[in-house]
């Protein structure tokens, strides 16, 4: 009866309000992360139905069937909805519905801000589909490179919709990513220590490391492509002391990172689903988790592998080759960590198993395939033919869509509470595998035999005829298959059977609870003492729904899940989650207002939305914190924690850490670009230098000195006005400075001094914030959390301030 | 125009390359799918734990690192090989690629377009540039490819065994006109050569 009575209490908090409006205002996790994988396969779905176009295209020789505009159009778009709009989110989903449960905690740690990330992704997603329904879509390639995407030779808003609407949906991944990072760092069940932490979360923490490191560099190239293409910043052009390699730097330095970050989630999904389907434990735990780290880790050093045929000296090209062949040492230690377990236990053939073989063959013929153009000359013959195409397909669909069609299956019944009646999957997987190994392995010869990536048509005699036919033909068998696996799951959502609880046997805490999941998970948060819950207290779910854990309460309608210490998992204080909002759907509204106006070119409307954000933003941290001292709260067995409002470190204190990173990297890219320009770029030095003044330099690092050292003594006012001295001194030094449109040393130097002043005027609202939340009694000596947020911005805005006002003087201090 | 029938030095040392990756390819995958066959052999009950010095140390680590060092360095040596090198016989041809052409130039002034002529039995130096938008110059059957990119200019060196024709293409996606932004190489003997750049043929 306790447990009935809990279940009451605690959905009367946790559930998501019924109707539209409860759909509009939801934060609760399950929601958001089906909301993202429904979404992700419908774009999933489009892009499919692109690339059935292509296929169509290319499968006789001087086809008429669409001209180039619209063929350019259609390959630019499947790249880019495959890419943005299925993969990431995919994961994203996947990760958002499970991770929680995994970890036997209540929720993500930023609720709303997991809902924020799927409405920019739904409207920023939705512009792009949009526009190329109305015949303007990208058309200059997935990767972009001006000068082809440029003004000149892109003049409509073509390009824009890709830097714009990408921009936009990136918003949601960075939100995914910090969210991720810190929900696993912090919001685990407690005695979960890290060495006790399910794989897939280790797998999803160095994906999360990863897009906050790898996702920087191409918003920063997205920024300066739109600026170049709006204001006429010469970034990318060579004339004006551009250089179009420095985009494609860039691209690449997020690009590469980025096909290890749709890679390893769903590594984590076969790591996790395989040991279930060999009835064995994982072998290797600690190997796997080395061979991640150094996978995350290496990723990053191999962009240039992308980039063999642009000029590039032939011994650093040894270098990017030597870490791109190097690269496929971690993922080897894994495939026989996986093959080790199969032979350490009895694998069933059931049907996520089946999806699992799969992914076992196609992904390890995409990895030789991808050793084979890491070597330099090898690369040189196959760069841009359909031998890459066909590369990159066998390690993404290898990699990612057959272990996630075997995550669909596994977590399936977990989602539903059904288990399925037909058996279509197989049929399904069959014309999946069978399409797409004839697809994409007759396009290795196509491309052997000289067929370039990207064009519309080909003559006959050129030995290309019969294997585009082929590929075509098994193009069209995958997209049956992909029919299929729709009914399939149609039809288990549908007509299938209730099942027991854990019906695959697995030993992973999201099966210790009811399915479909309860609106707050868990009725009492879990204690581990090792690896596999399930499988040392088989009951634990029952047991959780008696109350029987920690946090079994409902009390003053607050979300209460607990923090624990990042390392040895103790608890540390209870977090008081935000509920249902408005304000996600609202910012994302007003950031879509500020890049559709943007789009339209209609400049001057678009600051205006700015305020706007920066005034929700306000809103949305005022709701949270409390006004009294509330004193340790009781967690059960024993325990008296204190709630997050009069927490030493706040999950929101480590989520402003991973941002400020996450800025940081892009600032790094910046100067990065300053750097390449001034060393690489034709056409320099400029005509003209910023003049090496003393008076901007002095007065920003005074201003900063001034705002490091107050912010410590609680003067506020007076940190504040140390941001607003940083401000004034890099807008005189713009003033100054010489014309960002005539040369590229003035575009970077301007988008700099402009890195400092968003920084230093964000430092300022956060400042004025905090003085207004003491004003309204906030904070209290127990309760001073914010005040030690607050200091992490302003001192990210004084240091990054001042460096680059000194840094935009040097040169010509030098000259 | 298939890298798989090389008619000049460079393209034959990558073909020889690739023959061997495939061999090695073809082994490597061999192993890995015989060895998740037999995971799923009957046995009365497991095996017990794999041993992971077996499974981790030796089959995922040793072994690819073992199977990967060679092979860069083979890669490597393959590679400073096509260089362009200074050389006795190496004549430079400077080319400029736009929408939609390609424009020659040879020693001695002479211009052509869309048609490369070259010695055969000696290497060419193309000193490649673009004048609009990234292309790449590729042809497939004498070396790999090259990107003329606006602002710089990029070196490749090519060679044909023989006199004949040979097809080139742009290998960069570049606009609408992408799939015809092709070009043919013609190489001469010496005597033909020699009497394509004006020089008297003695």
């Amino acid at each position: 009866m306790k447990a009935l009575q809990l279940h009451h209490e605690l959905t009367a908090i946790w559930r998501t309000e019924p109707g539209w409006r409860g759909h509009l205002r939801s934060v609760n996790h399950s929601d958001i992360g089906k909301r993202f994988i429904v979404a992700a396969f419908v774009f999933f779905a489009i892009g499919g139905v692109l690339a059935m176009l292509i296929r169509a295209q290319l499968a006789t020789p001087r086809s008429a069937f669409v001209g180039p505009e619209v063929y350019n159009q259609l390959f630019t778009m499947h790249g880019s909805i495959m890419m943005f709009l299925f993969a990431i989110p995919m994961f994203e989903g996947l990760t958002m519905y499970l991770l929680p449960k995994m970890l036997g905690a209540r929720d993500l740690a930023f609720p709303r801000l997991s809902a924020l990330g799927w409405w920019c992704y739904l409207f920023g997603g939705t512009i792009i589909v949009l526009a190329m329904l109305a015949g303007v879509a990208p058309n200059a390639g997935w990767f972009l490179y001006p000068p082809l995407s440029g003004r000149t030779y892109t003049p409509g808003i073509n390009s824009d919709v890709w830097l714009l609407g990408v921009t936009f949906v990136e918003i949601s991944a960075m939100c995914a990513a910090i969210e991720i990072a810190v929900s696993i760092l912090k919001l685990r069940a407690p005695g979960m220590r890290l060495d006790r932490m399910p794989i897939f979360a280790w797998y999803m923490l160095a994906t999360a490391g990863m897009m906050i490191f790898g996702f920087p560099p191409l918003i920063l190239g997205s920024i300066l492509l739109e600026v170049e293409r709006a204001f006429g910043w010469p970034f990318f052009d060579p004339a004006l002391g551009g250089s179009p390699l420095l985009w494609q730097h860039l691209f690449w330095l997020f690009g590469h990172p980025e096909v290890y970050i749709i890679f390893l989630p769903a590594a984590g999904a076969v790591s996790t689903i395989l040991p279930v389907m060999a009835r064995a434990r994982l072998l290797g735990y600690g190997a796997i988790i080395a061979a991640i780290m150094a996978l995350a880790f290496l990723s990053f050093g191999l962009w240039v592998h992308h980039m063999f045929t642009t000029g590039i000296p032939h011994m650093a090209l040894g270098f990017f080759s030597a870490a791109s062949a190097l690269v496929a040492v971690p993922t080897a230690v894994q495939i026989f960590a996986w093959l080790g377990t199969l032979w350490s236990g009895r694998p069933q053939m059931k049907l996520p198993m089946l999806y699992l073989i799969g992914f076992f063959i196609v992904f390890v013929l995409g990895g030789l395939t991808g050793v084979m153009l890491a070597m330099v000359p090898f690369d040189a013959q196959a760069h841009d033919t359909a031998f890459v195409t066909a590369h990159l397909h066998y390690v993404l669909v290898g990699g990612f869509v057959f272990p996630m069609l075997a995550a669909a299956y596994y977590w399936l019944p977990h989602v539903t509470g059904r288990q399925r009646v037909m058996r279509i999957g197989e049929a399904a997987f069959w014309l999946i595998f069978i399409g797409f190994n004839l697809t994409f392995f007759m396009m290795h010869l196509t491309g052997l035999l000289g067929m370039p990536r990207r064009i519309d048509t080909y003559p006959e005699g050129m030995g290309w005829t019969a294997l585009n036919l082929l590929s075509s033909i098994g193009g069209f068998l995958q997209a049956f298959g992909f029919a299929l696996f729709l009914i399939d799951v149609v039809l288990q959502i549908g007509l299938g059977r209730v099942h027991r609880r854990n019906p695959w046997g697995a030993t992973t805490l999201e099966w210790a609870m009811a399915t479909p999941a309860p609106a707050y998970n868990f009725a009492s948060l879990a204690t581990v003492t090792d690896r596999e819950p399930l499988s040392t207290q088989p009951d634990l779910g029952v047991r959780l729904a008696r109350g029987e854990g920690l946090l079994a309460v409902a009390r003053n309608g607050w979300r209460e899940t607990m923090v624990i210490d990042m390392t040895t998992g103790a608890p540390e204080h209870v977090a008081i989650l935000p509920g249902n909002s408005w304000l996600p759907i609202t910012t994302a509204a007003m950031l879509g207002g500020f890049f559709l106006s943007m789009l339209a070119g209609l400049y001057a409307v678009a600051p205006l939305f700015l305020p706007m954000v920066a005034w929700l933003g306000w809103r949305w941290a005022w709701t949270n914190g409390y006004h009294e001292d509330v004193g340790p709260l009781d967690a059960g067995h024993g325990y008296r924690l204190p709630p997050s409002f009069e927490a030493e470190r706040t999950t929101g204190w480590w989520g402003s850490v991973l941002a400020l990173g996450a800025s940081a990297t892009l600032f790094t890219a910046l100067l990065f670009g300053y750097a390449f320009l001034w060393t690489i770029a034709p056409n320099w030095p400029p005509p003209r230098l910023i003049a090496p003044s003393l008076a901007v330099p002095a007065l920003a690092s005074a201003g900063a000195a001034l705002s490091v050292v107050t912010a410590r003594q609680g003067r506020i006012a007076a940190a504040l006005g140390g941001q607003a001295a940083i401000v004034v001194a890099l807008v005189l030094l713009l003033w100054w400075a010489p014309a960002p449109t005539g040369h590229a040393y003035a575009a970077t130097s301007a988008a700099i001094a402009a890195y400092g002043i968003f920084h230093a005027g964000t430092a300022m609202l956060i400042l004025a914030f905090v003085a207004a939340r003491a004003r309204a009694g906030f904070h209290s000596p127990a309760r001073s959390g914010e005040v030690r947020i607050a200091r992490l911005w302003s001192d990210h805005g004084a240091a990054a301030g001042a460096f680059c006002a000194i840094l935009l003087v040097v040169p010509g201090w030098l000259a | 125009m298939s890298t798989i029938d090389p008619a000049g030095p460079y393209a034959r040392s990558v073909t020889g390359l690739w023959w061997v990756m495939l061999g090695g390819a073809a082994l490597l995958s061999l192993l890995v799918f015989v060895l998740l066959a037999l995971a799923f052999r009957r046995r009365p009950d497991g095996d017990g734990v794999a041993n992971p010095r077996l499974w981790i140390g030796w089959l995922g680590l040793a072994m690819p690192g073992a199977v990967l060092l060679p092979l860069l360095g083979y890669a490597l040596v393959i590679g400073a090989r096509t260089l362009p090198v200074p050389a006795e016989d190496a004549v430079a041809i400077d080319v400029v690629a736009r929408r939609y052409a390609w424009d020659f130039g040879y020693p001695g002034g002479r211009r052509t377009r869309d048609v490369l002529h070259i010695p055969a039995g000696r290497p060419v130096d193309l000193e490649i540039t673009a004048t609009d938008v990234i292309h790449s110059l590729w042809v497939p059957r004498l070396a790999g490819k090259m990107d003329a990119i606006p602002g710089q200019t990029n070196r490749l060196r090519i060679e044909a065994d023989a006199p004949g024709t040979y097809q080139g293409e742009c290998a960069e996606y570049c606009g609408t006109g992408h799939g015809n932004h092709g070009f043919v190489v013609v190489a001469h003997d010496a005597a033909g050569w020699a009497a394509f750049i004006g020089e008297r043929a003695r």
